[in-house]
């Protein structure tokens, strides 16, 4: 007996060590790279992918490997120097960048897209139109019935997305002014999900890119900037040009300023031909 | 010499296999460390009565509230709504199967209930959102069905398959002379199913039930798809919640590291690990005593 507690003793010791030394290093990145990685916004995973397969069919023997999981997953990958392009649907915060110059990393900015951020509602559902002010108090839980807003009576039901999405803290921050959300807000996984819950429930509201807006039995509201100014639908002219109120970049990051084969990558997003492509996946071309 | 090599090689051979066995105490340990020393921050600066504050609003900017309360209740009431479910069915289903059943329909039963267990939980949670959560909504009448029923359904499905393969295994180890005794006193088959086998095989059946109970709790990806996630405390079956798996499973992803979140979700963890190992110990109370009854 008491040589199996001297045994755990001797092994719960060894593990306090393991886990005193905590992180490892990072690997360095190779001088002729023949593949890149982007990491980041879900928002995003169409688009780049569609990018990243004509860039491939332009370049061949050239990998890019696209994947989701938020916006601040792709940054915390970039600053971990475990994706080379991170794209996000939303500028870096003030806490990341700190955390960059911690680490002694410059990550440059490109913005090759704008998104209209669309409220979605079934399409039976007669109302038409809100204004911001409506949309953050029905967001927030003050306004709870469709008939204050011009719908059919019945209890509005609140749909967003997780805490880990850029297009969750976009909504907080500009049309929540940085309040809180509902708490009885349902909180869905994914746009996908969410649009699905919406194309059956008439009752349900949510938000998402613009190009979600056109898919199922979703419809995308007119948003009225101001209670009286006129209603603007999300289209490429209104989010360009900015006379839709809830607009937002698209971002790419990189490490420093890109060269080599990530630099070819971030510069054919914004050609001509890349940003054919992003019109074509449902968002707004810069030119 | 040839003796003493003998000796070594016995003592290396012994070790050898202490060092198997000692890899899983290893790892609970590891793990019993790694949520101890990450939850340990939070608590220092929040104190443990935050644990029952009602608010979850991890990301605000306003104001951060870690409130684990709506999450703990939102994992008892999804628990206990599944264990209603599967309970009653997995055991009735199993005496079907161990005492009924031909054993023909028997070859038929056992490869469609393992293949049940086999169902990957983001599938299930797919078919949850499509076609469940729908469905639960006409049936009731509900405004959504994103709610902990759907989420107990689910749960319930996975736990099932486990419930009836250890209890038809108990029941179907109960001594064929204790079945004959009742026979023999004229009782009939179904007097002799409830009045005789089930208690024989009583311990065996809580601990299916125990062992499905622990799948429900730690399940993470079918309830996320399907409770709307919503941090509200209620004990209402038609309203939406969030589950603690589900939440760390949300949020772990991008969560700033270090920071009160993050230290947040490792408490959340930590609460998990005391609620399962606690059905552990209850489960082997339960099962000592109905031994010696």
């Amino acid at each position: 007996m008491r040589k199996i507690t001297t045994w755990i003793a001797i092994i719960v010791l060894i593990a306090a060590v393991m886990l005193g030394q905590g992180c490892g290093k990072k690997a360095e990145v190779p001088a002729e790279k023949t593949s890149i990685d982007i990491k980041g916004s879900d928002t995003m995973v169409n688009l780049m992918s569609a990018l990243a397969e004509a860039f491939m069919k332009a370049n061949p023997g050239k990998q890019v490997a696209v994947t989701g999981g938020g916006s601040g997953t792709g940054i915390a990958a970039l600053l971990n120097g475990t994706t080379d392009i991170c794209a996000s649907s939303r500028a870096m915060q003030e806490k990341e960048i700190d955390l960059a110059k911690q680490k002694n990393l410059q990550p440059k900015e490109t913005i090759i897209g704008m998104d209209g951020l669309a409220v979605m509602v079934n399409k039976g559902n007669p109302a038409d139109s809100l204004s911001l002010d409506q949309i953050k108090q029905i967001f927030q839980g003050t306004v709870a019935d469709w008939k204050q807003v011009g719908g059919n009576p019945g209890e509005i039901l609140v749909h967003s997305r997780e805490s880990n999405s850029g297009t969750y803290v976009y909504f907080k921050e500009h049309v929540l002014s940085k309040g809180d959300f509902a708490q009885n807000a349902r909180l869905m996984t994914s746009t996908a999900a969410l649009v699905q819950e919406i194309s059956t429930n008439v009752n349900a509201i949510g938000y998402g890119g613009e190009a979600y807006g056109k898919q199922g039995n979703v419809k995308m509201m007119h948003v009225r900037k101001e209670g009286t100014s006129p209603a603007v639908y999300p289209t490429e002219e209104t989010v360009r040009n900015g006379a839709y109120p809830i607009s937002r970049p698209l971002f790419l990051y990189t490490n420093g300023q890109a060269t080599g084969l990530i630099g070819t990558f971030v510069s054919y997003c914004n050609s001509a031909e890349g940003q054919k492509i992003v019109r074509e996946v449902g968002y707004v071309p810069m030119h | 010499m040839a003796q003493a090599s003998q000796y070594w090689k016995a003592r290396l051979i012994r070790y050898l296999f202490m060092a198997a066995a000692a890899t899983s105490i290893l790892i609970v340990v590891l793990v019993f460390l790694f949520l101890g020393r990450e939850s340990v921050p939070f608590i220092a600066k929040h104190g443990l009565g935050a644990i029952f504050g009602g608010q979850w609003q991890p990301v605000s900017f306003e104001n951060e509230q870690f409130g684990m309360l709506p999450l703990i209740t939102g994992s008892i009431l999804v628990t206990l709504l599944a264990t209603v479910l599967a309970v009653p069915f997995g055991i009735v289903a199993a005496i079907y199967i161990a005492e009924m059943a031909s054993a023909a329909e028997r070859e038929i039963w056992k490869p469609v209930i393992e293949l049940l267990a086999g169902i990957p939980s983001v599938v299930l949670g797919f078919f949850g959102l499509v076609v469940v959560a729908p469905l639960v909504k006409e049936v009731f009448g509900l405004t959504s069905g994103l709610n902990a029923f759907t989420g107990a359904v689910l749960l319930a499905l996975m736990a099932i398959p486990t419930i009836i393969t250890i209890s038809e295994d108990a029941i179907r180890n109960v001594p064929q002379s204790y079945k004959e005794a009742s026979f023999s006193l004229g009782a009939s088959k179904l007097q002799t199913i409830w009045k005789v086998t089930v208690p024989a095989a009583l311990s065996g059946i809580v601990a299916a039930v125990m062992l499905g109970v622990g799948r429900v709790v730690g399940e993470t990806m079918a309830v996320m798809m399907v409770t709307g996630n919503a941090a509200v405390i209620t004990f209402s079956p038609t309203e939406s919640v969030r589950t603690m798996t589900a939440t760390v499973a949300a949020e772990m992803g991008e969560v700033p590291f270090g920071s009160d979140h993050y230290h947040a979700l490792f408490v959340i963890g930590v609460v998990l690990l005391l609620m399962t190992f606690g059905l552990n110990m209850v489960a082997q109370r339960v099962l000592r005593k109905y031994r010696i009854g």
